[in-house]
């Protein structure tokens, strides 16, 4: 607190509008608020109406279920569409994650899910520090504490969230594929360029390639031909200007060619993706979930048009910049201080550097903030942007409004408008501002943007 | 799904003599199906019904339920379904003692179907078998119309907590009353009451000139009675029967009736067809209703008689540590969280102990000394007679609120627990909130099923005007225009919808360093709101 303090005298010194320090000192009083404050965490209780007699009863029959491939996921898209058509919005909601317990191994689901709109009672809103009441049975006087739970940094909260297991489980990545292959097909988001392969080292595709003389699996017959005729000269058989007569071909046991399977291998496009995002006290509720689950949608649909040969990077900034090692964490993590842009740019550029990913892969930068920056005139930001636009294949900057500016003006914005970058390197550098309240059809309209 | 073997099934059999034998009463017939998790994915998002219509919400559900599964073992399914002949569910590999068990605790859901009130709707026909002719109508209907039917099934379905439940129920009570308004009632109730607002004497008045005119003549006094009160008011026939209209509008008729009765849209020959499609949800739905709302009484009926049928079953002595450990998992209280079959067992147990000692008299209650309370037994013995009365005549919230009292909460130690957030070790911290009975019953209350009351009317321009009658709760916002969606295009015509939203003034925070008291009150404001739907389009003003 006290050095975001003095960043901020600092930048005072150096001269900042009015507008500029009210926006600094909101964000300062924001992260003073939202400080050490988390989500509740899912009760450990259950209410009345989540007994049911089977689990209760005969647990056994619950608890293995079977699994089928998400065959109708093509056909509830479809059906989605069709409803637009007919006037009414739509009600698929895809790309909504189900978040893993906290016993360790965690795991991504992607799931089509919907809501029965129905008229239901509220409870009047939540209160921040005082949960609802709750049954309980046992020993203790009033008032007495009977158990507790850490407030953990990296929450654990209920649905609507995301995660991925350290290392990244083949089920969720199979199901970023799936989502991947909904998306693109059924969103029509864009399909990607190639931009050069390389040799791969460890895909191989088999073949039948390779050619064998005497056995193999299937004959080449053109090359069994010319290797008779080519025998038959050498035995004078065939002579210039004579008629050659088939039936007098001799045919020797290596004049038989066959093609035979054989490993060769793979040429294939690699990604390497660099998800920021922004978690500074401005970002906290609404704009990270917006960013956060539009980078889980990009995150998908690059799984899909790499064939699962994505790599990601997570890396998130507030005043400093750090990469932290999965999406669990990337989503979760909701400590904040300032904001600086320029510091996630630059580590972004430092990685790239140290780990030579520039000759190898195909790089792309997503970067989530709601679009305020303590460099107010981009003074470090656009140099570090501009570097990062020499080597990357697409930077997709994504601006979650948090509403507490002025819509359509926020730092973020103003400084890129000002930079011509925009439009000078229109190929490689998108923007996309969305409202705090944007839905996931406007998720998925951004990400056309920044992709296409 | 297939039978389950006539092995269990004989077990089974011998199980109903024993339950008819202590006083339970339900149909003969039962059928027994062994289940498969492939099964139970399918029945799961159909509420355990195999004949439930097909409806697409379904399959995102089943993938949900799916996706929740890599997450989550365990989800609600039901083992029993209230239907003719009673379906129960069963796993393949389940011991001898433990199919015993469930199927006590089956009967015991069975006995409770069949005999509680609330349930008085579902008697008289098979669900299942009506939930399967209007699967065919609507799978016919989808070959038809195609997508349309969805539509129909999902904007009913957007409405389907608003049916009118108690009215349905009240059909079989015999107090509903059928007769028509006549025009004394209406002079004397209505009429003259808030049309004229007339003081208490001329109101005593008029009685007295109607009982005058029955003393002169008897048979003739109220047609006269009532010409003089045509000639004295001349708008009297024409307020009299729009108010017989409007009563007759609004008698036992819910928001599904009412759409499809005056609905022009509904009515209109093309498109006929959606009111069997509304009626099919409708009726689905009324019979899901009192399983909602009478969880806590069902299983704790269901656990109270396992326990009671398993430990007298002379078959199966030798399982009783194995039926100790699943009945303990069952029925023990958490130490934080509500168990709806530990709560009603103990409930029962608890009446059953009252009635035995003769407690529930007047006798008893007007005995304040706790040692005398403590010690009273009138040796009455009429315990079992009376958990039988609960188990015919009650809901949730009447047992709840009629039986959960202090010594009840003291005697199994129950509390209403807290869950804080406690800055400085940060933390939540669960603790002890209250030992009171009335803020326990409270919050046993607060967590039972209760869907808004939405009264309807008309606008002089033939717009549906929905009122939400305020109890103290708002709305869910965010379901508000998909709702209103869908009944806008049910009536055809805009829709007005007036809620009560509320304004939350947090109060401002403890200072830092001061002990934590008791958490200041949160300033609450309530305004009254008024929605718009209009052609697809929500709207929203303040109402003063």
């Amino acid at each position: 607190m006290e050095q975001l303090q003095a960043l901020y005298e600092q930048l005072k010194k150096k001269g900042l509008t009015a507008e500029q320090k009210r926006a600094i000192e909101l964000e300062i009083r924001l992260i003073e608020k939202h400080q050490n404050q988390a989500h509740i965490p899912p009760p450990d209780s259950k209410k009345i109406m989540d007994y049911a007699d089977l689990p209760m009863l005969q647990d056994s029959m619950v608890m293995h279920p079977v699994f089928n491939a998400m065959q109708t996921l093509d056909d509830l898209v479809s059906r989605d569409i069709q409803r637009e058509k007919d006037g009414f919005p739509r009600k698929i909601r895809i790309g909504k994650m189900i978040k893993p317990s906290q016993d360790g191994e965690e795991k991504v689901v992607i799931v089509p899910t919907t809501v029965e709109e129905k008229l239901l009672h509220d409870a009047i809103s939540e209160d921040e520090e005082e949960a609802e009441g709750d049954g309980g049975s046992g020993d203790g006087e009033e008032g007495e504490v009977i158990g507790e739970q850490p407030i953990r940094q990296e929450q654990g909260a209920g649905e609507g969230g995301a995660g991925q297991g350290e290392g990244g489980t083949h089920e969720s990545d199979s199901n970023a594929y799936d989502m991947g292959r909904i998306l693109t097909e059924q969103f029509q988001l864009p399909n990607l360029k190639d931009k050069g392969k390389r040799r791969s080292l460890t895909h191989y595709v088999y073949d039948l390639t390779d050619r064998n003389p005497g056995f193999g699996q299937v004959i080449d017959k053109k090359a069994t031909l010319r290797s008779l005729i080519e025998t038959n000269i050498g035995l004078g058989r065939i002579k210039e200007g004579q008629k050659i007569d088939p039936e007098k071909l001799l045919i020797s046991p290596t004049d038989r060619i066959y093609r035979i399977l054989s490993r060769e291998k793979d040429y294939e496009s690699q990604a390497v993706v660099f998800f920021v995002r922004d978690y500074s006290g401005s970002m906290h509720g609404a704009p990270t979930e917006l960013v956060v689950t539009q980078h889980v949608l990009i995150y998908s649909w690059l799984t899909y048009q790499y064939e699962n040969q994505v790599e990601t990077r997570f890396i998130l900034h507030d005043t400093e910049a750090r990469e932290v090692d999965n999406f669990h964490t990337y989503y979760n993590l909701r400590v904040a201080g300032g904001t600086q842009v320029a510091s996630a740019y630059r580590l972004v550029n430092e990685i790239v550097a140290e780990e030579s990913l520039e000759r190898d892969y195909n790089i792309y930068i997503f970067h989530g903030t709601d679009g305020d920056d303590w460099d107010t005139s981009g003074k470090e930001t656009i140099p570090e942007l501009e570097k990062m636009l020499g080597y990357a294949n697409r930077v997709g900057i994504t601006v979650a409004e948090n509403g507490y500016g002025i819509s359509g003006s926020t730092e973020v914005e103003k400084y890129l408008e000002k930079s011509g970058l925009l439009e000078e390197k229109k190929d490689l550098l998108r923007l996309d501002v969305m409202q705090k309240e944007s839905d996931e059809t406007r998720l998925i309209e951004g990400i056309r943007k920044l992709i296409s | 799904m297939e039978l389950i073997s006539q092995h269990a099934k004989k077990i089974m059999e011998g199980c109903k003599e024993r339950a008819r034998d202590m006083g339970l009463s339900f149909q003969d017939e039962s059928l027994e199906y062994i289940v498969t998790n492939r099964d139970l994915l399918e029945l799961s998002p159909k509420n355990m019904i195999p004949t439930l219509y097909d409806y697409w919400v379904q399959d995102v559900e089943i993938l949900k339920e799916k996706g929740r599964y890599e997450l989550y073992p365990g989800n609600p399914y039901e083992t029993v379904i209230n239907t003719r002949p009673a379906i129960s569910f069963y796993n393949d590999n389940n011991p001898d003692w433990l199919n015993v068990m469930i199927f006590y605790h089956v009967i015991g859901h069975i006995d409770f179907f069949q005999n509680n009130l609330f349930f008085r709707h579902t008697w008289d026909y098979d669900f299942s078998s009506r939930a399967l002719s209007d699967k065919r109508m609507i799978a016919k209907l989808r070959s038809e119309k195609g997508r349309w039917v969805d539509y129909i099934i999902e904007f009913s379905r957007a409405i389907d907590n608003l049916v009118g439940y108690h009215r349905e129920l009240a059909k079989y009570s015999g107090f509903e009353k059928t007769e028509d308004l006549t025009r004394l009632d209406f002079y004397f109730d209505i009429f003259i009451q808030q049309e004229k607002k007339a003081s208490v004497a001329s109101y005593v008045k008029e009685i007295e000139r109607y009982n005058g005119l029955v003393s002169e003549d008897p048979h003739g006094a109220e047609d006269r009675f009532i010409e003089s009160v045509q000639t004295k008011h001349a708008e009297f026939e024409s307020l009299y029967e729009k108010a017989r209209k409007e009563r007759r509008r609004r008698k036992s008729i819910d928001i599904f009736q009412f759409l499809m009765r005056y609905s022009d849209f509904l009515n209109k020959d093309e498109n006929k067809w959606m009111l069997m499609v509304m009626e099919a949800v409708r009726a689905t739905s009324l019979y899901f209703q009192p399983q909602i709302r009478t969880k806590i009484l069902n299983e704790g009926w269901a656990s109270y008689w396992h326990e009671e049928l398993f430990l007298n079953d002379d078959r199966i002595n030798g399982h009783e540590v194995d039926f100790a450990t699943v009945n303990a998992k069952v029925t023990a209280m958490p130490r934080v969280g509500l168990n709806p079959y530990a709560l009603g067992m103990r409930l029962f147990t608890y009446i059953e102990d009252l009635g035995n000692k003769g407690k529930i008299s007047k006798k008893f209650q007007f005995i304040t000394n706790m040692e005398l309370r403590k010690k009273f037994d009138d040796k009455t013995l009429t315990g079992r007679d009376f958990i039988f009365q609960v188990r015919e005549n009650c809901s949730d919230s009447m047992f709840v609120n009629t039986f959960i009292d202090q010594d009840f909460v003291d005697l199994h130690r129950l509390f209403v627990s807290g869950k804080r957030l406690n800055k400085e070790r940060m933390t939540w911290q669960y603790y002890v909130k209250s030992r009171d009975a009335d803020q326990y019953k409270n919050m046993v209350l607060d967590s039972l099923y209760h869907p808004p009351s939405i009264e309807i009317g008309v606008t002089d321009d033939n717009s549906l005007l929905l009122n939400h009658v305020f109890e103290g709760k708002p709305l869910v916002k965010e379901y508000i225009k998909g709702t209103l969606l869908g009944i806008e295009y049910l009536w055809g015509k805009q829709v007005y919808l007036d809620t009560s939203e509320a304004q939350v003034r947090s109060a401002p925070p403890a200072r830092a360093g001061q002990p934590k008291t008791e958490p200041p009150p949160r300033e609450i404001r309530w305004k009254r709101v008024r929605y718009r739907m209009k052609d697809r389009v929500l709207s929203r003003k303040e109402l003063n």
